[in-house]
């Protein structure tokens, strides 16, 4: 199978190029697999991965124009050549692997851990199954960046723009019936910029290896955000 | 890349967190809100660390569903472990369970839960009510996500609480001083292949296990045993190498991990005929005896022609009884694992599996409060100034010669707490930092160098398979003298050729390869440590499984193994039978 791979070393390339490199493929192998092979013949070559099943988040990728996890694509689902580029938007330190710097700072901008202001009491707070459900398809989140880096509004704005993952994030919060911080939380993401800049491509939900749905999550708290102001 | 250890540039901490798994994000948060001047260095963004990948969840009397105690949990963690735990370190742990997950539930960590909205529970292997009695159901858990909802909410509240992160700095070595003491590390910044010098007056080793050594393995790549092998490095022994557990059902031939909530959900297992086998090997337990007998038996039974599949090579875990709706609410992530990976679903069809190499029993040697000790003179447990360890890659000892499902959770917690208050006490004594030596750089500097020399030789990537193989054929599930031996001399040999081994990349920026030469040097040390308590060790016990001596042999051998690193030297220290505060449990037979 045929691969075509970005390459850039800023040590030794004036400019990125590709590379390409045949593969001999088994029955059940996964892209990542792929990879390996590739670069246990050629050592040179960096991209960041560990898990091998999809919970860790390192190997997110654009495979043949569309993002996902190295580990979890099927190589028997892509066709030939298969184009690997790194996730789109984010500056190249080598190779596949990019500076994810900006993302994670968006994501610590939404202050994602659970606030409580009343005093804790001695046993776990006590959540009903359906109000622990409203969690369902938010915390599953493995920060892979696979959204944030389709998502053209984060392209334009990654300063400005928290981006898909860190807005989720925020409705993880925001959904959670034991956060005490609903007002701050919604104060916080006012203005044209950190939430608004969301204009529903939807991108980052076809983007994502996990089936999560940032756009509605978004759309969630676009609703109480206009919920509050009324 | 020629530097001189006057040269590095250098910075300064309370103190040096090494891993940002549950162990190493535990203790940073206690430190972080004690106001010490906390740094964590991984060699992954934090919620990369591989306690991402737990499933099943964690333990803790709480007694949501069914009646449980702190003692019960106490004892079935004492007998998990073939009496080789000790039952000081476990007393503390299953005390303080209760405790540290109602905590991590108030911290954001997304339980699922019971009707009565208190955390959902499920049964797991190895558990009992009343000392030995009826099934318990002590492991608390967030669908089968429970890793992943622990791991990423201890990021969240370091976030809140300010640690000081260096996400994707691989660490080298510790730096020890004349006296011995730990007084930081020599890291490596991936990114740009530059080193840095972390002074520290205190610091903890959380690097995680060592999976990584067998050929088929549950582990993510990043599980090296990278502070293992710096603490033997260090001139600090290993505990109970050869004690490696290996879960029931890995996926076959792949390795991916389906939870033992699998069957604690009432799943089970069945072999060619369509026989519930495990009824034979434990009558009473069944399907959710202690992990090391479920995997012997799944052994035998295809070693025996019972195996399923064409080649017969594996058994089958059966989930289609139980529904698509208890799978799609408690057990989503396997489903979607098993569907990516097999093209099924577990909802209709049986999965194969097979014993996987899952989880390092052994480790760095400490006692209850995260501290290093090693025996000094006549005194089996002195402890190592400045140095501590937890999670994985510490052994408390806790899980003895077997860990139970659910512990490994509630192990880095509680001792990733522990050793935080303890690191914290340490500092009120020790208001500065001790001078800085540069011996220890030196010799990092050396091991850097002469990976910069070579540019022919024999692969990294060739050199790690050949040693996840020899692993794997001598030192699995059963082992023999002869096995063993002849394993020995092969990873003495393997030792050799990684002398000679080629790096031919010598770029800074982003060096994967340089990375996995250093990974694979670490290994090497761990499969030695693993292999040669292994091939000593003389009876059977735990997950330790000598066809040649099949008893266990509580007069000569209930005692800890220590190994050296110079001279292979192996020693031996006693398990520590006193329990804190209630009545030693002594060893009986292990029956399930």
């Amino acid at each position: 199978m045929r691969f075509s791979i970005y390459r850039y070393n800023p040590e030794t390339d004036d400019q990125p190029y590709y590379r390409d490199y045949e593969v001999d493929v088994t029955p059940g192998m996964m892209l990542r697999d792929a990879l390996l092979k590739i670069q246990a013949d050629d050592e040179s070559f960096a991209f960041r991965h560990s898990c091998g099943e999809g919970v860790c988040g390192s190997d997110g990728l654009n495979i043949n124009g569309k993002n996902g996890l190295a580990c979890v694509t099927a190589v028997d689902t892509l066709t030939e050549p298969v184009e690997i580029n790194p996730l789109p938007g984010r500056p190249v330190i080598r190779d596949l692997v990019v500076d994810m710097t900006q993302f994670y700072t968006q994501y610590r901008a939404v202050k994602p851990y659970l606030i409580v202001k009343d005093p804790e009491p001695e046993e776990e707070y006590r959540q009903s199954p359906e109000d622990r459900e409203k969690l369902d398809g938010l915390y599953e989140c493995i920060l892979c960046g696979c959204c944030s880096t389709s998502c053209p509004s984060f392209w334009w704005n990654p300063e400005k723009f928290h981006g898909p993952a860190a807005l989720l994030q925020s409705y993880r919060f925001l959904a959670d019936s034991r956060d005490q911080a609903t007002e701050e939380r919604l104060e916080a993401l006012e203005g044209p910029y950190k939430l608004f800049r969301c204009h529903s491509i939807m991108n980052c939900t076809n983007a994502c290896p996990k089936e999560l749905n940032p756009t509605k999550a978004i759309g969630n708290i676009k609703k109480m955000i206009l919920k509050q102001s009324t | 890349m020629s530097v001189k250890s006057a040269d590095l540039p250098r910075r300064r901490f309370d103190a040096l967190v090494i891993g940002a798994g549950g162990g190493g994000l535990r203790a940073a948060l206690q430190l972080a809100e004690a106001d010490a001047h906390v740094a964590v260095v991984s060699k992954v963004f934090p919620t990369r660390s591989h306690t991402v990948a737990a499933q099943g969840g964690i333990n803790a009397a709480l007694a949501n569903v069914v009646p449980d105690n702190w003692h019960w949990h106490m004892f079935d963690t004492i007998k998990g472990g073939d009496y080789l735990g000790d039952q000081d370190a476990i007393e503390y742990m299953c005390r303080a369970a209760p405790r540290l997950v109602v905590e991590l539930e108030h911290s954001g960590v997304p339980f699922s839960r019971l009707d009565n909205g208190k955390i959902y529970q499920r049964p797991f292997g190895g558990q009992s009510q009343d000392f030995g009695g009826a099934q318990a159901a002590r492991t608390c858990a967030a669908a089968d996500r429970t890793g992943h909802a622990i791991l990423h909410s201890l990021y969240q509240q370091n976030i809140a609480a300010k640690t000081h992160f260096f996400d994707e700095y691989f660490a080298l070595d510790l730096i020890r001083d004349e006296d011995g003491t730990a007084i930081g590390a020599v890291v490596m910044e991936i990114e740009t292949g530059e080193l840095l010098v972390i002074e520290a007056k205190a610091t903890l080793l959380a690097t995680g296990g060592a999976g990584q050594l067998f050929r088929t393995n549950t582990n993510a790549k990043i599980n090296t045993g990278d502070g293992m092998a710096m603490a033997l490095r260090a001139g600090i022994p290993l505990q109970d190498m050869e004690f490696f557990q290996f879960h029931p059902t890995g996926i076959a031939g792949k390795g991916m991990l389906i939870t033992e909530g699998a069957r604690g959900e009432g799943g089970y297992l069945v072999n060619k005929d369509g026989e519930r086998f495990m009824e034979r090997y434990a009558p009473h337990a069944k399907d959710l005896a202690s992990r090391d007998v479920v995997s012997r038996a799944i052994y035998t039974e295809v070693k025996e022609g019972r195996g399923c599949g064409p080649a017969g090579d594996h058994v089958l875990l059966k989930l289609d009884h139980l529904g698509e709706e208890v799978i799609k609410k408690r057990l989503p992530a396997i489903r979607s694992t098993i569907q990516t990976f097999l093209h099924r679903d577990p909802v209709f069809e049986p999965i194969p599996v097979y014993p996987t190499a899952h989880y390092t029993m052994g480790g760095i040697p400490t006692n209850r409060y995260g501290q290093v000790v090693m025996p000094v003179g006549n005194s089996p447990e002195e402890t190592v100034p400045g140095l501590y360890a937890a999670g994985e890659c510490a052994c408390v000892s806790v899980h003895g010669a077997n860990r139970l499902g659910g512990n490994s959770l509630l192990d880095i917690v509680v001792f990733g707490r522990a050793a935080g208050n303890h690191i914290i006490e340490l500092l009120a004594d020790q208001r500065y930092h001790r001078p800085m030596t540069t011996d220890s750089v030196d010799k990092v500097l050396e091991r850097l160098d002469k990976w910069e020399d070579k540019s022919d030789g024999e692969s990294v990537a060739g050199l790690r398979a050949e040693l996840k193989q020899v692993m794997e054929d001598h030192c699995g599930v059963f082992r023999t003298e002869e096995l063993l031996a002849e394993g020995v001399e092969k990873v003495v040999a393997l030792e050799k050729r990684l002398q000679n081994a080629r790096l031919t990349d010598h770029s800074a920026v982003f060096n994967t390869a340089r990375i996995e030469a250093l990974e694979l040097e670490n290994l090497m040390d761990i499969a030695l440590a693993t292999i040669v308590s292994a091939h000593a060790r003389k009876e059977s016990r735990g997950a330790h499984s000598r066809v040649d001596f099949t008893e266990r042999d509580d007069v000569h051998w209930m005692k800890h193994s220590l190994f050296f690193k110079v001279g292979r030297e192996l020693d031996y220290k006693p398990v520590r039978m006193k329990p804190m505060t209630v009545d030693s449990f002594p060893p009986k037979a292990r029956v399930y």
